[in-house]
């Protein structure tokens, strides 16, 4: 959709984003790429994102639908009052979310405060992926979540704390206000570097989500911009929200976002995943999501390593729903754990 | 020059607002001599689930308002019922096609049985509670408490709205909130006792109302695992038996239909049929 020619693949991202930008990473020349992106249509997205949710899904599909949501879940508690305990409950959710139920699919991974990795580590025991392609991944949010209000050696050293404890996902927030105000430079080289410390002893490198907070951004195209922005600098994945401002994850901002990421994977065959968090609370919301990703991008994106939805009550939603398939009458919340 | 009638579209209660079934459907209202009445919304099973979590969600609230509070709630619906006391008597005769002033009598019953019900509201806890007599230096306690979400068939014949009341009015009392299936051949004055909670100061999702097939969403409300009491008060011509067994699976409390001239008579055992006894131990503080 955007006429940029395609770019033969290049060895490094970094080099290819620079060849795609034309230069350094400056101000001035990701400006103009950026801006010379086409508008976003917004009154067409959000009639688009009204289609896609009316879809008619049959039982049959609904219930591989359900199952799949199960299996994209970040499981997620941010709280102040998140305790050692806590995390462990949760955890025990993640890995057995419905107990009366053994054939139960686990979620994808745990989202938990930098502090709380070793727990969660700890409590998934040989459950955690580390590095496998099987298991339960350990995903923290890092750079001074949720603001991202420090100095980058803060926000630096936060994500290599968070890696160092046995994450293997690092969830970052973009300088919203550099952002906004044009410096894009600025926002760029903070992913790049926040990037290069994700990377573990070992070589191995961290999955980076880059949360875009599309609930601060104002406007589709601020959204689209700041998408393009975090993948030419190497995020592995761009995540709508931090889930604690509102609005969090529309249809429409989530839609747009899959759009670029279609986009990048015809420019260059590489392929970014897109994670919606904040506001999803129904599994009749995360169907929409499922078929957007799955008419947009295709169904090749519906694995955990291209798409997941941040969430902590949308399990249970799921849940009652895959109890009253099974069952063949409503479940209720007496019937799910609290948290 | 004449004027054009402009007819009522009568819809759901839910949530405090008023839906039309999600299903689309409507099904016409005839009077007892096969005349067009009016239509109304038929319900489905997906609105009675609506109302469910409607129900549920606003249990926390009603539950723990005080009774004091509660009583003056319910009561304050009997004094805007009796404020509409004309549009119920119109509805009545046109649907029941009995007199003006059989219609006015049946209007005066409901508002009676609701002022008598909502005087109830922080007197039930004193009768039906207790303290135990134990020994030793312990006070012990037992209080009712109201049981969750309350499912009702109400009456399929005799009075539509005193019917309705009589199986509405002592599920609240206690905190209960209520889904309520209406009398199907005649829903209206259920309708318009929807609009009368609308505007009075029940909190939404308190009471949700449903018209259309209690055979349809019977069923649904039964087995539903979120439904705690289901009053089968005018299931009698259902297969109730089976109902009750469906509701047995989730724990679900079943009140049996009842039928005649004194079917629901106002009484305290209908107010405690939807309580659920707390008894606790505590310490007498040193003498």
């Amino acid at each position: 959709m955007t006429s940029i020619p395609v770019v033969a693949t290049q060895p490094s991202t970094r080099s290819r984003a620079l060849a795609l930008i034309g230069g350094e990473a400056t101000d001035a020349n990701l400006r103009r790429y950026l801006h010379g992106i086409p508008g976003i249509d917004a009154v067409g997205l959000e009639q688009r994102a009204a289609a896609l949710g009316t879809r008619s899904i049959k039982t049959s599909s609904k219930k591989r639908a359900i199952d799949t949501i199960i299996g994209l879940i970040d499981l997620t508690t941010l709280e102040g009052a998140d305790t050692p305990g806590k995390v462990r409950s949760l955890v025990g959710k993640a890995l057995t979310p419905d107990p009366g139920d053994p054939g139960c699919p686990r979620v994808a991974a745990v989202c938990v405060y930098g502090d709380m990795v070793p727990y969660t580590v700890e409590a998934l025991g040989s459950a955690h992926a580390a590095g496998r392609d099987q298991g339960i991944f350990v995903a923290s949010v890092a750079t001074a979540f949720p603001s991202g209000r420090a100095s980058l050696a803060v926000k630096l050293a936060d994500v290599a704390d968070a890696v160092a404890a046995g994450a293997d996902e690092i969830d970052m927030v973009i300088d919203r206000g550099a952002f906004l105000s044009g410096r894009f430079g600025q926002v760029y080289d903070e992913i790049v570097a926040v990037k290069e410390a994700c990377r573990r002893a070992d070589g191995s490198v961290a999955h980076l989500k880059v949360i875009l907070e599309t609930g601060e951004l104002n406007t589709y195209d601020n959204v689209r911009r700041a998408s393009w922005l975090a993948i030419l600098a190497g995020g592995d994945f761009i995540k709508t929200s931090t889930g604690k401002m509102q609005p969090a994850a529309t249809l429409p901002v989530t839609l747009s976002m899959i759009e670029v990421v279609r986009d990048w994977h015809r420019l260059t065959g590489a392929r970014v995943g897109v994670k919606p968090a904040g506001g999803i609370r129904t599994s009749k919301d995360a169907i929409k999501y499922l078929v957007a990703v799955a008419e947009t991008v295709g169904e090749d994106w519906l694995t955990p390593s291209l798409f997941r939805f941040g969430a902590s009550s949308l399990l249970n939603d799921v849940l009652m729903q895959r109890q009253k398939m099974r069952d063949g009458h409503y479940s209720g919340p007496d019937y799910v754990t609290i948290d | 020059m004449t004027r054009l009638a402009v007819p009522k579209t009568y819809k759901l209660y839910i949530g405090g607002k008023f839906p039309r079934s999600e299903s689309g459907r409507v099904y016409a209202v005839a009077t007892p001599g096969g005349d067009f009445l009016a239509n109304a919304a038929q319900a489905s099973r997906k609105d009675a689930r609506d109302a469910v979590v409607a129900a549920r969600s606003a249990f926390a609230g009603w539950s723990r308002a005080t009774p004091y509070n509660r009583g003056q709630v319910l009561y304050r619906i009997a004094e805007l019922l009796e404020g509409r006391r004309a549009q119920f008597v119109e509805e009545i005769v046109q649907s029941e096609g009995v007199s003006a002033s059989a219609a006015g009598r049946q209007v005066d019953e409901a508002v009676d049985r609701w002022v008598w019900y909502a005087g109830w509201a922080d007197k039930y806890a004193q009768v039906a509670g207790n303290a135990n007599p134990v020994s030793g230096p312990y006070f012990n306690i037992s209080v009712p408490e109201p049981t969750g979400v309350v499912a009702i068939i109400a009456p399929q014949s005799g009075g539509s709205l005193l019917g309705l009341v009589s199986a509405v009015a002592p599920a609240l009392v206690s905190g209960n909130t209520v889904v309520v299936v209406a009398d199907e051949t005649r829903p209206l004055s259920a309708i318009t006792l929807g609009e009368v909670l609308a505007t009075s100061d029940v909190p939404g999702g308190v009471v949700n109302i449903l018209t259309g097939s209690p055979a349809e969403m019977a069923p649904w409300l039964a087995s539903h695992a979120d439904v705690n009491a289901i009053d089968l008060l005018g299931a009698g011509d259902l297969d109730w038996v089976h109902l009750e067994i469906d509701a047995a699976e989730t724990l679900t409390r079943v009140l049996q239909p009842e039928s005649g001239a004194d079917a629901a008579a106002p009484s305290l055992a209908r107010i405690l049929a939807f309580t659920e006894t707390k008894t606790v131990w505590h310490t007498k503080g040193l003498l």
